[in-house]
């Protein structure tokens, strides 16, 4: 949701304007007020491309290129998967960003009694790398790159599509692949976690590893504030616990004899755009040159490009109402809005429609055609960071610097990431803040759109608008996927699929990187529930803790 | 049923689904609104929910459910109610709820649906209709 | 309503009702409390206390794992507070057991302190004879804090395990005075982080020096406090845990220890009902005499003080009944 407090006066006026990162906005700004946050051009901005990189990581942005789409695509079968694609590609869509579902999150087979009901519901079902030969069949895999959201089991996904890239001919020096792999921000707020902390960290820094030796132009790992903002972090929030997640991964390969200059560049970031237009602004261009100062000053990274906080600022899921739907379409316009005066490098928006069911591909259209209007028609390709300068934004946009890094140190006195993740302090901390914030919603103390103001008549509400098409669940989805299943357990070498499995067990149970043993599993036709099993087996499953 | 000092209630997160901001939020709500809440924590699967509620003899059974699969869990778990001899437990259930499919959740048996975006207010007074 | 029957035989629902009705309060559960009772004298009942965030229901979750493997049945009581606010909790210390949960050997139950100081209640006693009465071999009851209530765990466990983790400043964490005398077993959880040894050597210099002199002087034997390190979230330490605890159950039976325990288990026992008892029927009798109503008119209109009213009506009530009692006996 993420809209201010607007404190009135007895006319209706409005007195003070609080930012949900703590951060008091004034009525007028003017020079003075740079001038008392000791703004200075080429400290605190410094020109597009150039170090800090608060206006732009290109010297001319969008003028050279403009923003990357990446949907968010993926569900029932491979087969269907793959037509999406198709479609997604054909209609000017540049990369994919595959959605996988809740058995292939959390490493189950189709065919496990905890996938019933699951298999291909807010994703496609990957049992094998059979499924991954189907879903990309005919993608150029050399010029397309694909997002993976998967983290649990990333370095599984990771192996299969180098796996699945080789079988169609290509080398692993020309695929480019971005895992979510983001273990740490799952158990902060989306929860498809499985191992016990250490081995969550463990695995994102085996696959690091492996990136940086064997996949130069993948990425491992994206860190998503998106979804630790989506469970009741404030903007601050999302940025310094980012940063402090990405630290704990750096901190992991970093013991491993690796320097920082020769993997840093490799991360990318997913935030989100929803919430008030300026704070949103602030934040990416704060981030920007908070991540390259940190880099810089306390890694010793000296390469300008590896400095670049590189990723997808979209989504906005939270922002999104179930009242009024249509209106979502809007909404949704405003955040891109946000993230293109931001120097958004990859966007993505959700549909209109999310609040409900996963995307239609009406839906999904919408959202593609709303970024390239921005781009196309409104004149947002025009200039490089326009909003450069201008009092409020240049002031905002220092007092966020100093909200992240105050959120930052909280959390590096309480331990660090890890611990404060074993130990749920920022679970507990979020969700209070996410009860605190819908009461607030509810209360109308923060104003939305059809929901608490402007809301037609409340009863009229109460029925699934008529703009949304509901994308019903299909049960012959399991059937097809067990059936393959079973087909694929009848034909595949038994004897290779145990080698490779036993080989896997043996570099899980010591601390020889997996990523290797899992590509010859993917290749011997091993299952994502047997590869995830060897983990289980080895690391045991994490106990979450109490979040009161 | 008799009115009892305290209305326990079971927050359960059946399978395999990890968003659990809305259920931890109603959680704290019914904690405020004088309930006694049991948080069974992420991917349930619905003999543990049923364990649960056993050993806790709650009142309510209420499930947070958004990855779409409310239908087949709710017939599901409702069918295992009553083999256990649980049935007087009431059944709720919110989450990503289509509208359409309330009077399908009712006809199964399930007492309360509560879809998001349904404030804590309406909630308690949904499960104070049970009692 | 369950029947008694089922709760001997073990079910689970039987005995969960059992304990909805105990915790309600219903008037039942009193006369149903009387049958189970001369069945609950065998289960071995373990304390664990200690401040939030030390690891208490990981530490659980860790030993049930272990009683298990010795084929014993595990009985979990978790005491959480109740709100001060709104008389609301939320009751979450079973989210860290929760892979036990469809074990039928394997029983645990969340309460909400309602109201009572130091977390535990009568309602808690009562629950650990239904177990104990149900077949469970282990009970073991969770709680924050000890030794500042009257009726705190250590009249209640045959084994207090205190539980703290390696402090960040001054080496200990969360063992408070008076926590000292009460604890069997002292765990340092979490001692993966720094410090831990010397948490350790604390620990077993405080004990050296503990106040011995509450324990039975003429006793030859008694049971030397053992100081353990574990890492719950890895099983680390709790195998030798969970047998240190049994070690303990053996060394209080081998030196006739468990008799005294017991026997003051069941006075605190009796104590609690005494005062509930005595509280409810009586004060309900007063209440509704004809002499409360006069002194309560007498109090308004200023004629007497509400202390020496409230004086005269008890003594009035124990002279009425020929009852006499020196007052300042300390000895319940």
């Amino acid at each position: 949701m993420g809209v201010a407090k607007y404190i009135k006066d007895e006319r209706g006026s409005i007195k003070e304007v609080i930012y949900q990162s703590g951060i008091k906005v004034k009525p007028v700004y003017g020079p003075q007020d740079l001038e008392k946050a000791g703004f200075k051009y080429e400290k605190d901005l410094g020109a597009p491309g150039e170090y800090p990189f608060t206006r732009s990581l290109h010297p001319q942005s969008y003028r050279s290129r403009a923003w990357t789409t990446r949907q968010y695509t993926g569900f029932g079968t491979p087969e269907e998967t793959n037509e999406r694609f198709k479609l997604m590609i054909a209609n000017g869509q540049n990369g994919l960003n595959v959605a996988f579902d809740l058995p292939t999150q959390m490493g189950y087979d189709s065919d496990h009694p905890l996938s019933q009901g699951e298999v291909g519901r807010v994703g496609m079902a990957i049992d094998s790398l059979k499924d991954f030969e189907t879903a990309f069949a005919g993608i150029p895999l050399d010029r397309i790159g694909s997002g993976l959201t998967i983290n649990a089991v990333a370095t599984i996904m990771m192996a299969m599509y180098q796996a699945v890239a080789e079988k169609f001919g290509y080398s692993k020096n020309q695929i480019s692949t971005t895992p979510q792999n983001d273990i740490l921000k799952e158990m902060i707020g989306r929860g498809a976690w499985i191992f016990p902390v250490e081995h969550g960290v463990r695995l994102v820094g085996d696959s690091i590893e492996y990136a940086v030796k064997e996949l130069p132009k993948s990425n491992p790992v994206s860190l998503c504030g998106y979804h630790i903002r989506e469970s009741g972090a404030t903007p601050a929030q999302e940025i310094a616990y980012a940063f402090e997640i990405a630290k704990a991964y750096i901190d992991n390969v970093v013991q491993r004899g690796i320097k920082p200059e020769d993997f840093v560049g490799r991360f990318s970031f997913n935030f989100n755009v929803y919430g008030n237009l300026w704070e949103q602004i602030a934040k990416f261009r704060a981030a920007r040159k908070l991540w390259a100062k940190m880099l810089k000053n306390e890694y010793g990274v000296t390469d300008k490009k590896k400095l670049f906080l590189r990723g997808l600022f979209g989504g906005g899921g939270s922002g999104l109402t179930k009242e009024q739907p249509e209106n979502n379409i809007m909404r949704g316009a405003y955040y891109a809005l946000g993230a293109a005066l931001s120097g958004a490098q990859t966007t993505a928006l959700c549909s209109f429609d999310e609040a409900y069911t996963i995307p239609t591909p009406r839906s999904a259209l919408l959202s593609l055609r709303t970024l390239e209007m921005l781009m196309d028609e409104v004149g947002l390709r025009d200039t490089v960071d326009p909003l450069a300068g201008s009092y409020f934004i240049e002031t905002l946009t220092l007092e966020m610097e100093e909200k992240i890094i105050e959120e930052m140190k909280e959390v590096q006195k309480m331990g660090g990431m890890v611990d404060c993740i074993s130990s749920g302090l920022i679970q507990r901390k979020i969700s209070k803040q996410a009860y605190e914030f819908e009461k607030g919603l509810q209360s109308g103390e923060y104003k939305k759109v059809g929901l608490n103001t402007h809301a037609t008549d409340g009863q009229a509400e109460k029925t699934d608008a008529g703009a949304v098409e509901l994308h019903e669940y299909n049960e012959e989805w399991a059937t097809k996927s067990k059936a393959n299943l079973k087909e694929l357990r009848r034909t595949r070498n038994d004897r290779d699929v145990k080698d490779s499995l036993k080989a896997l067990e043996k570099a899980a149970g010591c601390s020889d990187n997996v990523m290797p043993c899992l590509v010859k599993c993917c290749h011997a036709y091993a299952t994502v529930g047997e590869m995830a099993g060897v983990f289980r087996d080895t690391f045991g499953e994490w106990n979450e803790p109490d979040f009161y | 049923m008799e009115t009892k000092n305290k209305i326990r209630i079971l927050i359960a997160k059946p399978g395999l689904d990890g968003h659990d901001k809305g259920a931890k939020i109603v959680a704290l709500a019914l904690r405020d609104a004088g309930y006694e809440v049991i948080y069974s924590g992420l991917h349930q699967t619905l003999e543990q929910i049923i364990q649960t509620a056993a050993q806790e003899s709650v009142d309510v059974i209420g499930l947070s459910i958004m990855s779409g699969a409310h239908l087949p869990i709710s017939e599901k778990l409702i069918a295992m109610m009553k083999e256990k001899g649980l049935d007087d437990i009431f059944l709720t259930v919110g989450g990503v709820i289509p509208y359409q499919d309330i009077p399908k959740l009712k006809e199964m048996g399930v007492s309360e649906v509560f879809p998001g975006g349904t404030s804590f207010e309406e909630i308690t007074k949904g499960m104070n209709r049970l009692f | 309503m369950p029947e008694i029957r089922d709760i001997l035989e073990g079910s689970q629902i039987a005995g969960a009702r059992m304990i909805r009705l105990i915790e309600d309060n219903d008037p039942s559960a009193f006369e149903m409390l009387k049958s189970l009772y001369p069945y609950s004298s065998r289960a071995f009942i373990i304390g664990i206390t200690g401040s939030p965030g030390v690891g208490k229901s990981t530490l659980i979750n860790a030993l049930i794992t272990q009683f298990r493997k010795l084929d014993m049945k595990v009985g979990v009581i978790a005491v959480d507070p109740t709100s001060p606010f709104s008389g609301g909790a939320i009751l979450g210390d079973r989210l860290r057991m929760q892979r036990h949960a469809t074990d039928e050997n394997v029983f645990i139950r969340s309460m909400a302190s309602r109201g009572q100081k130091g977390g535990l209640s009568r309602a808690t006693k009562d629950t650990a004879v239904v177990l104990s009465a149900m077949g469970y071999d282990i009970i073991i009851i969770e709680t924050v804090g000890a030794g500042q209530a009257e009726f705190d765990i250590s009249s209640l466990a045959h084994s207090i395990g205190i539980v703290s983790i390696p402090g960040t400043g001054d080496g200990i964490q969360a063992v408070k005075a008076g926590i000292l005398e009460i604890g069997d077993i002292f765990i340092i959880n979490k001692s993966d982080r720094p410090k831990a040894d010397a948490a350790v050597l604390q620990l077993e210099m405080m004990l050296n020096m503990r106040d011995t002199r509450g324990q039975r002087p003429n006793h030859a034997v008694t049971w030397a406090p053992r100081v353990m390190k574990t890492i719950a979230q890895k099983g680390v330490g709790v195998k030798e845990l969970a047998h240190t605890f049994l070690s303990h159950f053996d060394f209080m039976k081998e030196n006739n220890l468990i008799k005294p325990k017991k026997d003051a288990i069941e006075k605190s026992y009796f104590n609690s009902l005494l005062q509930d008892l005595a509280l409810e029927k009586l004060l309900l009798f007063m209440k509704s005499s004809e002499a409360y109503m006069e002194v309560l008119q007498k109090i308004q209109s200023g004629s007497i003080d509400p202390l020496s009213a409230a004086e005269s009506v008890v003594d009035n009530l124990m002279v009425t009944r020929n009852l006499k009692v020196t007052r300042k006996s300390n000895d319940f």
